[in-house]
């Protein structure tokens, strides 16, 4: 068995199935890559548009600093919670409790992300920011959604685990789709630096 | 329990400990990058023209440090392969998004 595998929960208790695994995250990664050219385009068309904002609410008007930092630590929290469900699964994996307790920890931050997102949506759209009103806030609304929606997709994956791994225990199987939902979870907090920073923290510096 | 099944448990325990401390560095070194650009924004202290780069800066930095530590991307023979695949991506995003940027602002500016 080889020591050199780094993805967690998946060089234990593996018996031949590695090569299989090591493929399946190969091609996992081939999926986040074309998610990356997906945002990477959502992105560069925010960049054309960030100064059209035809007379309606600019960048000073939607971002509220504070709501976006609570986000942020929510968003890390929970990728970081995810990692240690990660190490419970790998180090652990007799004891799932320990893995579903840290994925839960994981989805409820990113439960409060997604609510604390959504009032900032609500915001936007009181104080008539909606997409339909200028270039730059269709822009935004496409690219902060598409990464709620993101997460949102997530969410519902980790409830899939959770009741996978409640009905099957922590098969190799699920070891493996775990662990390739933990890539997943990541990406996402990956994205959100760019965002925080590029959208958020850019547009009003 | 046998002297070989305890050193391989104190092993297993040992390695477990490590990646617990190394996933640990991650976070510590994520909130230090984050507190540093929302500083730089609400405290002022960053001149306004030097805001962006800083910003940048800072944002690839803790791409880089989720991308090492969540993401387990490294130079190890066995992870190579995502690297080159996430590398190609960056090459193609950069054609893209820079190509798009750089021809619109042209436009923009040939317009006014």
């Amino acid at each position: 068995m080889s020591e050199e595998n780094v993805h967690p929960g998946m060089n234990l208790g593996y018996h031949g199935g590695e090569h299989e695994a090591e493929v399946k995250v190969f091609g996992f990664w081939a999926f986040l890559m074309s998610d990356l050219v997906t945002f990477g385009i959502v992105f560069a068309v925010f960049g054309t548009m960030v100064t059209a904002t035809a007379g309606g609410p600019g960048p000073e008007e939607v971002t509220n600093l504070h709501s976006v930092a609570i986000q942020t630590a929510l968003l890390l929290g929970s990728s970081f919670g995810f990692s240690w469900a990660s190490l419970s699964m790998k180090y652990h994996p007799g004891q799932r409790w320990r893995t579903l307790g840290w994925l839960a920890v994981a989805a409820t931050s990113a439960l409060c992300f997604l609510i604390v997102e959504l009032i900032d949506f609500h915001h936007w759209t009181t104080i008539g920011a909606v997409p339909q009103r200028s270039g730059y806030l269709s822009a935004l609304w496409a690219l902060v959604g598409l990464h709620g929606l993101h997460v949102a997709g997530g969410l519902l994956w980790m409830a899939a685990m959770t009741g996978q791994i409640l009905v099957f225990g922590l098969t190799d199987d699920i070891k493996s789709r775990v662990t390739r939902m933990g890539l997943y979870w990541h990406f996402l907090d990956v994205v959100w630096v760019g965002i925080f920073s590029m959208v958020f923290l850019a547009g009003v510096a | 329990m046998s002297l070989k099944e305890r050193l391989l448990l104190d092993a297993k325990n040992q390695e477990e400990k490590e990646e617990r401390r190394f996933y640990t560095l991650g976070l510590v070194l994520s909130i230090v990058l984050t507190v540093a650009s929302f500083g730089s924004v609400m405290t002022g202290l960053v001149p306004h023209s030097w805001a962006f780069p800083v910003l940048a800066i800072l944002a690839l930095a803790q791409i880089i440090v989720h991308l090492r530590i969540f993401l387990h991307i490294d130079l190890t023979r066995q992870k190579r392969e995502d690297l080159q695949l996430l590398l190609f991506t960056v090459l193609l995003l950069g054609i893209m998004a820079f190509g798009t940027l750089w021809i619109l602002a042209d436009l923009q500016a040939r317009m006014m």
